[in-house]
């Protein structure tokens, strides 16, 4: 084990997996000679050279486009946005391409491709640098996708996302970049995509959340155990396929469930969790499934308004207990 | 080609029957209008009798089952037949009704059409639905509780699942020494509408009461004269009963606002130009009402011979339905037990009902002077969304004139 930030972690699998296999190339913006945004690929061009660590213009369909033909003709691309927000403008190659042609050409063409970058709110960047895209690309059949937590968590799927044969979003957090954490050092570790993993267990509440919201679920548990309540907590991590054995598992022990979802709630991953747990749990739950996530507008800019539009602990702590009926 | 024989519906407000027993062995050959069973309804016992020619190919209910309208009793056919698709339409068994809604539209040839057009009305649904979260319900049926019986703690008093928990953990009652077991009786088709129509009927109707203590004297020394007469001529011999139906018949006359039904949908108060008074008259397994028509153009010894003749079929069970429906009025009478005085629930549609006492041995003070008297109190039960005290009042004390000077009923 190692104790390395998210960033190298991230570094790391792609590293290691790079040196596996020759096909495998990283191509984004600032990625090569500026050593990326937030310094995940540091020192990859010095490794692997140009024509593996590749710079493009401010480009996204472009080179997610470029990313996509060079998966299709045999080689292992992985695209870094500099973040999911500017990766819109590629919806067309992402979303018509990427996920529908395997379908389309009846199996003749797949895409080992993996689309990464930061997602979720990143501070004070305003409505259209804050936005949370995991419900959004889990709309749609032929993508997998995959939202970290912790640096373990990120090596062990990066390396899964990248020796995956169908094309897999892989999204990251601007916020936790710095994050340390004990990280496995051995080169063929991986973890398998559609596991969820269980952060804490309990028997009176379960909360699941990803991403950063991970985090503010974690917060929550512990503010309800200095209540003498004893919180689940699940980290999905892959969000599509998503493992609903194991939050059914969980919420059948408990009988109760808030999601924590950094989305829009409108359609959101909390909405699904809450629909699948009503139609598979049913006669299971005690309380209507409650969720906390972003606020329904965009993205404030002002640091107080920040605050108020992200879910917070605090109000996961206050849905747990109303679905404890304590309040 | 097969023929099914579904349950008839044999009265309006029969909604199941028991097969009460078989009258054709299986494979017997039987012709349209012979009776193949004999089939319990809330009413009385009635015969099925067939609608074709045929082989009663197989017996699907047993004696004893209950089958809703439209349930499968029977299979009439050839001889040999294959009648599985029959018995595969309705395989949903004895206690559903079919599926094929549609099969069994009306002219459709082989198959007979004895349901009614309109699927029987859906049970009552209770007043204040009881909110409980799907865990609590589960829990619930798990352990034979009843939610009404859950305090809900929740939002809105939703039960959930720490009011079952606690309901579960509940110190039992302490449990008194003897003998605790107890015989089930099964439900009759009777008791079952004796207990849905009276329920009903003091759910919906606000009753109010009025007693009267009616001075009896003349009334019992003209029944006196009346049925020694009548034993001397073989004639009908009459009862304090058939008097006082006389007396209400002829007192309706003069208040027709008391031979009336409260019709709530309809948004009115339906008067009748008839006086039909039903009786109440106790049979084995319950109470049965059959109903002396046009009472007012009657005479005494009429009603009293048809009373009796009606009492003897009922406690028979021998009355058809439409004997027993369609009264204005109702008298119920526990006189004969030594009853002093009693209110009667209100028999749907009639607005009224009168309970008959006992005829008491009373002093009674005349003049200042105490004397024997006989006395018989009557209760009139009122239904008020339709008539009002004074009403009420002005009709009982017409019963009361009437019933003391009985020649004013006679003549």
């Amino acid at each position: 084990m190692a104790q390395l930030q998210l960033r190298e972690a991230i570094r790391a699998a792609m590293v290691e997996e790079m040196e596996r296999d020759e096909s495998i190339f990283l191509m984004g913006e600032e990625v090569a000679e500026y050593n990326g945004a937030y310094k995940v690929s540091e020192g990859m061009r010095d490794r692997f050279g140009d024509r593996r660590v590749i710079d493009t213009p401010i480009s996204e369909n472009g080179f997610a486009g470029l990313g996509l033909g060079a998966s299709m003709s045999g080689l292992r691309p992985i695209i870094e946005f500099m973040t999911w927000n500017f990766a819109f403008v590629a919806m067309d190659q992402i979303v018509n391409n990427a996920a529908k042609i395997r379908y389309m050409s009846g199996g003749q063409f797949s895409f080992p491709i993996v689309f990464r970058g930061p997602n979720g709110a990143a501070g004070q960047l305003a409505a259209t640098h804050n936005t949370s895209v995991e419900s959004l690309y889990s709309c749609f059949p032929g993508l997998k996708v995959i939202s970290i937590s912790n640096p373990d968590d990120a090596k062990g799927l990066l390396k899964s996302a990248i020796r995956d044969n169908d094309p897999v979003v892989f999204l990251e957090s601007e916020y936790m970049y710095g994050m340390r954490g004990e990280v496995s050092d051995d080169a063929d570790y991986t973890i398998p995509i559609g596991k969820a993993r269980i952060g804490r267990e309990g028997d009176r509440v379960t909360i699941v959340g990803h991403n950063k919201s991970y985090w503010r679920a974690m917060e929550a548990a512990e503010m309800l155990a200095a209540d003498g309540i004893e919180a689940e907590v699940v980290d999905p991590r892959t969000i599509r396929p998503f493992d609903w054995e194991t939050v059914i598992r969980s919420v059948k022990k408990t009988n109760r469930c808030v999601v924590v979802d950094e989305s829009n709630p409108f359609a959101s991953v909390a909405s699904e969790v809450a629909f699948q747990l009503q139609s598979r749990a049913f006669d299971w739950l005690d309380a209507p499934v409650a969720r906390i996530t972003a606020k329904d507008t965009p993205a404030p800019y002002a640091k107080n308004l920040m605050a108020y539009y992200l879910p917070s602990a605090e109000e996961v702590y206050r849905a747990c207990r109303d679905v404890l009926y304590l309040t | 080609m097969a023929i099914a024989i579904e349950m008839p519906k044999m009265t309006d407000t029969m909604e199941e029957g028991v097969l009460v027993q078989w009258m054709v062995e299986e494979g017997r050959a039987i012709a349209a209008g012979d009776v193949i069973a004999q089939v319990e309804t809330d009413k009385a016992t009635m015969d099925v009798e067939a609608y074709d020619d045929g082989v009663l190919l197989k017996r699907v209910a047993q004696e004893g089952d209950a089958l809703p309208i439209g349930g499968l009793i029977a299979v009439l056919g050839e001889e040999d037949e294959d009648i599985s698709d029959v018995l595969a339409e309705y395989k949903r068994g004895l206690s559903a009704v079919p599926e094929a809604e549609s099969g069994n539209q009306a002219g459709e040839p082989g198959r007979l059409d004895v349901r009614p057009a309109a699927a029987p009305p859906p049970a009552p649904v209770p007043a204040g639905r009881i909110k409980a979260s799907p865990l609590a319900k589960r829990m619930a049926a798990d352990h034979g509780l009843v939610l009404a019986h859950v305090p809900g703690s929740g939002p809105e008093r939703r039960i959930i699942k720490r009011d079952i928990e606690a309901e579960l953990q509940r110190v039992p009652a302490p449990v008194p020494t003897g003998d605790r077991s107890f015989d089930s009786v099964r439900l009759t088709q009777m008791r079952k509408v004796i207990a849905r129509r009276l329920s009903e009927s003091k759910y919906t109707a606000p009753h109010f009461y009025l007693s009267v203590d009616v001075a009896m004297e003349r009334c019992v020394a003209a029944r006196r004269e009346l049925n020694v007469r009548a034993e001397r001529t073989d004639g009908q011999k009459i009862s304090y009963n058939d008097l006082v139906t006389k007396a209400c018949a002829a007192a309706l006359v003069q208040h027709s606002d008391v031979n009336v039904t409260y019709m709530d949908e309809e948004g009115e108060i339906r008067r009748y130009a008839y006086i039909d008074i039903g009786v109440a008259v106790a049979v084995e397994e319950g109470l049965m009402t059959p109903v002396v028509r046009d009472a007012d153009q009657k005479e005494v010894f009429q009603i009293a011979a048809e009373t009796a003749a009606l009492a003897a079929r009922a406690r028979a069970r021998a009355l058809a339905p439409e004997e027993m429906a369609g009264s204005t009025f109702t008298t119920s009478n526990l006189g004969m037990f030594g009853i002093e005085s009693f209110t009667a629930i209100i028999n749907p549609p009639n607005a009224c009902i009168l309970a008959i006492g006992a005829v008491r041995d009373v002093p009674v003070v005349q003049n200042g002077v105490l004397i024997p008297g006989k006395r018989m109190k009557l209760t009139l039960s009122c239904d008020h969304r339709a008539v009002d005290g004074v009403v009420g009042a002005r009709f009982l004390s017409t019963v009361q004139g009437f019933l003391e000077e009985p020649l004013t009923l006679l003549l």
